[in-house]
């Protein structure tokens, strides 16, 4: 095989490499829609988390505008603090609510954001003041068979 | 007594030579990157085994990848659709593919397909003496044969690995959008929501690196290393298969559980 | 002395592990002259050639070459001292993804940075010199083994090395062929103002073209001298290896315990 040919066959070789490599990263990865290079941070404090992990998305109205990017317990309340990464073309009012939601009965848990009507808007490294926690089953089943058992029987 | 005496000579021996077998392993790597820096400035002795490494290789490991992919969106759409969430096999085959069946299956193929062809070839040359006459000639083999060998699977096998992927990632399109029926849109948007690049693509690529460096050195030491029969070079060949793809087993669970702990 | 002379072996002794090879050999060999090292299979024949060539260090003498210890020199300092060897293997060890021209090209292109056109020209001088400029193209599979081993001669040769080292030049080669090789080492070395050192066990062929042969035997010389001198040798060993008799000082015999009592004593029980 002459030199010239072997060239072009490498060359051809890499070439399909680093565009399986882009296609992996642009297409099936998500390089180019959430690209968190320019964000904030907030925190909010939550009762439970239930499964919550990190990296999980947060979504408002259903759009991912960010990713939580750290979970640890706040030995002062108690509770779970959760830092949040949100894009910084989304813009939040201060008075947001921030809720832990599952997509679908068994699907992964994510962080929800319901936008207040505040003027002023959310900095970085505010804490978000409303949170609604994680819906633990267990709880629901307990509180469910509490109320059959008080109801007054007929 | 006498019997118990003889095994525990027998696993010392074997644990003696192991431990030998892998020093000089270590040794050989060692001198390989040493005198690498020569061998690199010639571009065109490292371009001719990407050639025969990487080029050689894409069919198996299109068809291969392709196939795979397939597999996967048959499969997980018959498990997923009994929990109702068939449009999550996009999520399904990209992960397994980029986190796991990318690196590891192209890996094995790799070690098999290529591996196989550097020992047979580093082997005859030892055989018939061509090593020898090259040192006599006042060429190191190891910069002259063995190095290009050993970076032409370093960068093949990334690349071949990425192809292996994108390839997996269109079979379960083609099986899942094409034939079955899933939502395209939420094949793609699923996907890429839940498909990281830094967690899960970086990674899988880095784990190839890893498999490429780990087959490509296995398999020049084992053919600069065989006994230079005929007989010697077929056992070297069959080690070069089995040790490959018992590193890259093993290392891929170190690997794993050093990358994905802790994430979903 | 150390003028004419090139090689020097003194008291030269070599191991594999427990196992002695080489008990002491003295050698040398002069500038211009063809010296045979004869002697039976595994005698330790091919190892005197990788001593002298580097390949492996002697356990204890001294290995000299141009007048520098070989035990003495650096990694470098002797691959620079190889470039001025050639080596002739014992079945061309051409190298198979290459044409004979490319194997021939070898040690210019690696230790040169003469532009193509003079390489070319000189492949094509020395496959001349050894018959085979016709063969440029064909790869190594596709010549006999006759004129692989004169490919590979002309690729020692390609430096213009001061020592060329053959490593049983003759074997495995029809009659024509040989008689081919045998003259062609004989006018290379002369036509080069080189020297070189033979390994074979082909008495006669070499004895016609050879200027000083050593006899080794056991790891040690047992016999030298001129070619005359050994035809007319009456050394029972040198006398059985020329004339080529089963049985003499080398038995026909390897070492066993008398057969009667093999066959009558423990054989039976």
């Amino acid at each position: 095989m002459s030199r010239s040919a072997l060239d072009l066959w490498v060359g051809f070789f890499v070439v399909l490499g680093m565009a399986a490599l882009l296609f992996l990263a642009l297409r099936v990865g998500n390089l180019a829609s959430a690209n968190l290079s320019e964000a904030y941070t907030v925190k909010a404090r939550f009762d439970n988390i239930g499964g919550l992990k990190v990296r999980a998305p947060v979504k408002s109205a259903g759009v991912v505008v960010g990713r939580v990017a750290d979970i640890s317990f706040d030995t002062q309340s108690y509770r779970a603090e959760v830092v949040l990464t949100i894009a910084t073309r989304y813009a939040f009012p201060r008075d947001t609510s921030a809720s832990i939601l599952t997509s679908g009965l068994l699907g992964e848990q994510y962080v929800g954001l319901d936008p207040g009507a505040d003027v002023d808007m959310l900095k970085p490294n505010d804490v978000l003041q409303i949170t609604q926690s994680a819906v633990v089953l267990e709880k629901l089943i307990g509180q469910f068979l509490f109320d059959k058992a008080s109801a007054p029987a007929n | 007594m006498s019997g118990a005496v003889v095994l525990l000579r027998r696993v010392g021996s074997v644990v003696n030579a192991g431990v030998a077998r892998l020093g000089f392993a270590a040794r050989f790597f060692l001198l390989l990157l040493r005198y690498s820096g020569q061998s690199l400035l010639r571009v065109h002795l490292t371009m001719r085994e990407i050639y025969f490494s990487g080029v050689l290789s894409l069919l198996i490991i299109i068809v291969s990848g392709l196939f795979v992919g397939m597999v996967l969106g048959l499969q997980g759409y018959e498990t997923l659709q009994r929990f109702g969430s068939g449009d999550a096999l996009g999520v399904l085959v990209a992960l397994s593919l980029t986190r796991e069946l990318g690196p590891v299956v192209a890996g094995l193929l790799f070690a098999s397909r290529a591996g196989s062809a550097v020992t047979a070839e580093i082997g005859l040359m030892k055989t018939t003496e061509q090593l020898k006459a090259m040192d006599m000639m006042a060429v190191n083999p190891l910069a002259r044969v063995v190095a290009p060998r050993f970076w032409g699977g370093v960068v093949s096998m990334p690349l071949l690995a990425a192809i292996f992927s994108a390839m997996g990632v269109f079979g379960g399109w083609l099986i899942g959008v094409v034939f079955i029926g899933v939502d395209e849109g939420a094949f793609w948007s699923q996907m890429q929501a839940a498909v990281d690049f830094r967690e899960d693509i970086v990674n899988g690529v880095i784990k190839s690196f890893v498999f490429g460096v780990a087959v490509a050195l296995i398999a020049v030491f084992e053919g600069y290393d065989c006994e230079p029969t005929a007989e010697g070079v077929s056992r070297a060949i069959t080690r070069t298969v089995v040790s490959s793809a018992l590193a890259i087993l093993a290392l891929d669970f170190v690997l794993t559980s050093f990358m994905f702990r802790g994430v979903s | 002395m150390s003028d004419t002379t090139l090689v020097t072996l003194r008291d030269v002794r070599f191991a594999y592990g427990e196992r002695e090879i080489l008990q002491g050999v003295n050698l040398s060999v002069r500038r211009g002259q063809v010296v045979a090292i004869m002697g039976g299979s595994g005698c330790g024949k091919t190892t005197l050639l990788r001593l002298v060539g580097g390949q492996l260090r002697a356990s204890s003498g001294s290995v000299s070459v141009g007048g520098r210890n070989l035990a003495h020199l650096s990694h470098a300092e002797l691959y620079a001292l190889r470039r001025r060897m050639g080596m002739l293997f014992q079945f061309g060890a051409l190298f198979t993804d290459l044409s004979a021209f490319d194997n021939v090209a070898f040690p210019l292109r690696e230790h040169t940075d003469l532009p193509s056109e003079l390489v070319h020209d000189l492949v094509l001088m020395k496959l001349n010199a050894v018959g085979l400029r016709g063969a440029e193209h064909l790869k190594p599979a596709e010549l006999s083994g006759g004129m692989a081993r004169r490919v590979a001669l002309a690729r020692a040769v390609a430096l213009d090395p001061m020592l060329i080292m053959y490593d049983e030049p003759f074997a495995g080669l029809d009659p024509i062929s040989l008689g081919i090789i045998g003259q062609l080492i004989r006018r290379l070395n002369d036509a080069l103002g080189a020297s070189s050192i033979i390994v074979t066990h082909d008495v006669h062929e070499s004895l016609d073209i050879v200027d000083y042969v050593y006899f080794v035997s056991n790891g040690r010389i047992v016999a030298e001298g001129t070619p005359d001198e050994i035809r007319v040798s009456t050394d029972p060993f040198v006398h059985q290896f020329v004339h080529a008799e089963a049985d003499g000082p080398v038995p026909f015999h390897y070492p066993a315990p008398p057969f009667a009592e093999r066959l009558f004593g423990q054989g039976v029980a």
